[in-house]
């Protein structure tokens, strides 16, 4: 791992009182993110917004392109150029760029996409909450990959984990979704940014190989291969075709196989180290109730309230949605009673609770069909019926 | 207090999206407190209903809404139709008296502080800076926020060349507040 310090002008230091849509910007400056493609769209305009004021002061390109299908070829592009990229958009636009996900999933092209999730299915609720499309970025291109999905709770979040969401970027050369929502992305809230010194930056792999010797889809063990960048004077070749090791098409079934096995394997082979949860009150939890983003907080005072009651109820919070924590929830399955999955949709992540417990824990899903957040009271009856 | 919630309600235009952020940044930057804002606007650029929501805590906040709020800010006759049945009974309104000649009827053991901001801004040449006459007013009578703190909150939340006219306003408000305060103390004894 190639790791580094922020540079320091894309590092806004200090105590700030911020919402999460501009916390997120700051945090892909941070991050070294000087390119992003984009069209705006409620509730996350705000974002890009930030971005196309501060990157001129910093060196970097913003560019408001004609609709979400061209910001998504455009950043795909631009990282391919050497630079670190991001796009931003809402559910409508998300389903536009499903397309590119999925190129830059077989390219295996470094970039986030990030979606401050709002009330669907398509145009839906502009303007209020949902977190609805969970499993869009789980599943929404065609084919099998493995993308990797974080769930910030609080502008503090949006700025710390855009940051993670571009070093696993760069790690592993996948897409990553940054799954905020729309109370996530317009609460305000304080900001700490520190030194660019306390910020570990993880850069390109790029290659040291000459031309000639390198080849852009070899890979060793850990399954993911070397970067260059074009006008580097390497002759190469990048397509959304089954490929070589060498980039050209190879359309038969062994090809397909070694790259597939390869695609999902350097994810598949990280598993483990890929679990970003947050537990509270799990040592002697009877049930656990299992969130994430917005509803995370908003479960909050239920559980404590269920304490009060004296029922042992515990909170998981996932902070890394996919890949999904399996080998977590396995583990709690064998010794609690009950899983309550409250989500501002009608059930998405409950399914991977349900198929990680595998029956040895009851699974109960609170579904909401968002404009708004949970009631702590309705999440708070939903663990009594299970914790008496 | 350990935790207090707080809605202000207007109109598109009168800054009350700002008087939110002013106390918000003042009470979680200045004075090491958490505040969570939340904003509600409709999508006229100017004169529909505007609300913010502030928390401010000494603990970490989780559910960001405010359902009940102890102290309502209200700077036009529809929030103030709005948001008063939803106070908290023995809690605070403050209020801008000559954009809302009659409160509602308050819930029980309720105090009512009324202010003329629109015009104190006027005279003070800008009508525009009312929203920090009310803040300088919250922060004199609900003795929620060290003057300090607002201070320093209005300073980098306005436009550069407009700082002095903004503190003049926020003393403005909050010196009408104190004296308020001082008054209903002596006819209550």
């Amino acid at each position: 791992m190639n790791l580094t310090k922020a540079d320091p002008k894309g590092v806004l230091t200090g105590h700030h009182f911020m919402d999460g849509d501009h916390a997120a910007c700051e945090g892909a400056l941070a991050a070294g993110c000087r390119f992003v493609a984009g069209y705006p769209i409620t509730p996350s305009t705000e974002v890009v917004e930030r971005f196309a004021q501060r990157i001129p002061l910093i060196g970097g390109v913003f560019i408001q392109m004609e609709d979400e299908i061209a910001s998504s070829i455009a950043i795909l592009g631009a990282a391919w150029a050497g630079r670190k990229v991001m796009t931003v958009t809402s559910g409508p636009g998300l389903s536009l760029m499903m397309e590119h996900v999925g190129l830059a999933a077989i390219t295996e092209t470094p970039c986030v996409f990030v979606d401050v999730q709002r009330g669907g299915p398509s145009t839906g609720l502009p303007t209020l909450p949902a977190q609805a499309d969970m499993m869009q970025a789980r599943w929404g291109s065609h084919g099998d990959y493995e993308p990797i999905a974080l769930s910030p709770n609080s502008p503090q979040e949006c700025f710390d984990l855009m940051i993670k969401a571009f070093n696993l970027a760069e790690l592993y050369r996948v897409p990553v979704f940054f799954m905020m929502d729309e109370v996530v992305g317009h609460m305000t809230e304080r900001v700490v940014i520190p030194e660019a010194s306390a910020i570990e930056i993880v850069e390109r792999r790029w290659t040291r190989k000459p031309p000639g010797e390198y080849r852009p889809y070899a890979a060793g063990d850990d399954l993911v291969p070397e970067m260059v960048k074009a006008g580097d004077g390497y002759r190469i070749h990048i397509t959304g075709l089954t490929h070589d090791e060498r980039g050209y098409p190879a359309m038969n079934a062994a090809a397909q196989k070694r790259m597939m096995e390869r695609l999902v394997g350097k994810i598949r082979n990280n598993r483990e180290k890929l679990i970003d949860v947050r537990g509270a009150h799990l040592d002697d939890a009877e049930v656990v109730v299992v969130s994430f983003g917005i509803t995370s907080r908003v479960s909050g005072p239920a559980i404590e309230e269920a304490r009060k009651q004296g029922f042992k109820v515990g909170h998981l919070r996932l902070v890394i949605t996919w890949p999904f924590p399996v080998s977590v929830i396995q583990q709690l399955a064998s010794r609690v009673k009950a899983f309550v999955v409250p989500e501002l949709n009608m059930g998405q992540m409950v399914l991977e609770v349900e198929r990680a417990a595998a029956g040895k824990a009851r699974v109960i899903s609170v579904p909401h069909a968002g404009g708004t957040v949970h009631e702590p009271q309705e999440i708070l009856d939903r663990i009594l019926e299970f914790a008496r | 207090m350990a935790k207090a919630e707080i809605r202000i309600g207007g109109l598109g235009g009168q800054g009350v999206i700002l008087c939110g952020l002013i106390i918000g940044k003042a009470a979680s930057i200045y004075d090491g407190k958490h505040a969570t804002l939340i904003q509600a606007f409709g999508p006229e650029a100017r004169g529909s209903a505007c609300s913010a929501q502030v928390i401010v805590s000494d603990e970490p906040i989780g559910y960001p809404y405010v359902k009940q709020p102890d102290v309502l800010v209200l700077m036009s006759p529809d929030a103030a139709t709005q948001f008063t049945p939803q106070l908290k009974p023995g809690g605070l309104v403050l209020y801008e008296s000559e954009l809302i000649p009659k409160l509602p009827v308050l819930p029980a053991g309720a105090r009512a502080f009324g202010i003329p901001a629109t015009r104190l801004a006027e005279e003070m040449g800008r009508r525009l800076v009312l929203n920090i006459v009310m803040v300088g007013f919250f922060a004199g009578v609900s003795g929620l926020l060290g003057y300090e703190s607002v201070e320093k909150a209005v300073l980098d939340s306005v436009p550069k060349g407009t700082q002095d006219l903004n503190l003049r306003a926020l003393r403005r408000g909050y010196d009408f507040g104190r004296e308020l305060l001082a008054q209903k103390k002596q006819e209550t004894p």
